[in-house]
């Protein structure tokens, strides 16, 4: 093997061999992939990489921008009164439920308020879009039009319309990554609507199953339970609609049953959700309202979530 | 064969942006899994055809680039680039003289390698993907290695000072 004449570089000038510098940066490779999983210490540095590549993100999502405000300036009229219709359909149906969740909200907070429970209720919310760009196609991730800036952060919780849609998993600047609820690596901490056994739902990387390892064969779970969110684990605030069971397979010999649940957000249609900032709720008492937003949150918030202005 | 180039690191960045966007604009789900590596395959042609200006040092920018998109532990792609352009640059003025289809061969050869790498540090990282879908972005890449090389020799040719 002519290594010499394999090294096409000029020969004056030089500098270190190709050997030499494969080693050097892949040694750099291995010291920043230990950094970064094993101590989490380039967060920082992730936020500003993620910053400088979001230009390229907003050109990819421009025309199809630009091709939705075309189909929208230019849909016909029939089309337009029908969506219309549907939509105070839908505006007359939701009104009935706000009004009936507000009572219930009222009275869920002075049952909190006698047990002097701190679990979280949405606090403040804030609309953000999804980018039309595909991140890697076995991992679901998106990217949203909000970060740093708006006080994203990471390990926030973010909702859809009909249900819970994943948590920040990185934070830049202007943009946040998302991951969500199926994806493999995530888990969220749910439990049975009907009879509060709680549980984890583990994502498995199919857009429309999740799976609950680790219900016992004997637990109390069938077809068509809604499952909500915990509250545990801190990042998901409690109450909010993760999934329907969809498959209960008991094996008596088994220690475990099958479980999967179907996430009730269209995770993959959506393209707007909700980042939702949810602190403990301090005894109301010792905390007088600071500032408009938490006046008025906690009661009205949690059962509706508005968009900041 | 192959279009000989000097200079023009602008033509290598505009190409690796054009790749970069290839790589993230969406395309429907159920074809997703098709997309092959764009960056890679154009780090390789550069890798190939001006070893001078596409060193290993762009070689890893790009991966490192990869890694911010897809929200992999940084310096994940970043080495599994490296070392392909490593190889690259090895085995440079052999691949050079290959008839095409022997070049794609190769090629393949060094996306198979990519991924089985990319799929080892997910799984000491995290959980790897177990899919076979995984593997067809090589083949993709492999299949597609001579339109690409003509579309980039064009693209050099027009642009060459």
């Amino acid at each position: 093997m002519a290594t010499l004449s394999s090294d096409s570089r000029p020969i004056i000038g030089r500098g270190p061999s190709l050997g030499a510098r494969f080693f050097f940066l892949a040694l750099i490779s291995v010291g920043i992939m230990v950094l970064d999983h094993r101590q989490g210490h380039l967060d920082s540095l992730r936020q500003w990489l993620l910053s400088g590549v979001y230009p390229v993100f907003r050109v990819v999502d421009v025309p199809f921008n630009a091709w939705d405000w075309v189909g929208s300036s230019f849909a016909d009229r029939t089309r337009l009164r029908e969506e219309n219709d549907k939509l105070a359909a839908e505006l007359r149906v939701a009104n009935l439920r706000l009004q009936r969740l507000e009572s219930l909200t009222e009275e869920n907070r002075q049952l909190r308020d006698l047990r002097t429970a701190s679990a979280g209720i949405a606090d403040r919310s804030l609309i953000a879009e999804i980018l039309r760009v595909d991140l890697d196609p076995f991992r679901h991730r998106v990217l949203i039009n909000k970060g740093a800036n708006a006080g994203v952060y990471k390990g926030q919780a973010v909702l859809a319309a009909d249900g819970v849609f994943g948590q920040v998993d990185r934070a830049g600047l202007g943009a946040a990554a998302v991951i969500l609820i199926t994806d493999s690596e995530h888990a969220t901490p749910v439990q049975v609507n009907r009879n509060g056994l709680r549980s984890i739902a583990v994502g498995t990387g199919e857009i429309a199953k999740l799976t609950l390892p680790f219900l016992t064969v004997d637990s109390d779970v069938k077809v068509g339970d809604l499952l909500v969110t915990s509250g545990l684990g801190g990042i998901y605030p409690a109450g909010y609609p993760v999934g329907e069971i969809t498959k209960v397979e008991r094996d008596a010999a088994e220690t475990f049953a099958i479980v999967e649940a179907k996430p009730l957000a269209r995770l993959d249609r959506d393209r707007e959700v909700l980042l939702i900032w949810s602190e403990p709720v301090p005894s109301l008492d010792s905390a007088p309202a600071t500032d408009a937003a938490s006046a008025t949150a906690p009661s009205t918030a949690a059962a509706a979530p508005k968009p900041a202005p | 064969m192959m279009h000989e180039s000097r200079g023009g690191f602008g033509r290598l960045l505009a190409t690796a942006l054009v790749a970069l966007v290839l790589t993230i604009v969406p395309i429907p789900t159920a074809i997703s899994w098709v997309r092959p590596d764009w960056l890679l395959l154009v780090v390789i042609y550069w890798s190939l055809v001006s070893p001078r200006i596409a060193g290993l040092l762009f070689a890893w920018t790009c991966g490192l680039v990869i890694d911010v998109v897809s929200g992999t532990v940084l310096g994940e792609h970043a080495f599994a680039f490296l070392l392909i352009g490593f190889l690259t640059h090895r085995l440079q003025l052999r691949m050079r003289i290959f008839p095409i289809w022997q070049q794609a061969f190769v090629v393949l050869l060094m996306l198979l390698i990519f991924q089985f790498l990319v799929f080892w540090i997910d799984g000491m990282t995290g959980q790897a993907v177990m899919t076979w879908h995984r593997w067809i972005p090589a083949l993709v890449g492999a299949a597609i290695w001579p339109l690409i090389t003509s579309v980039m020799d064009t693209v050099n040719r027009r642009f060459a000072r």
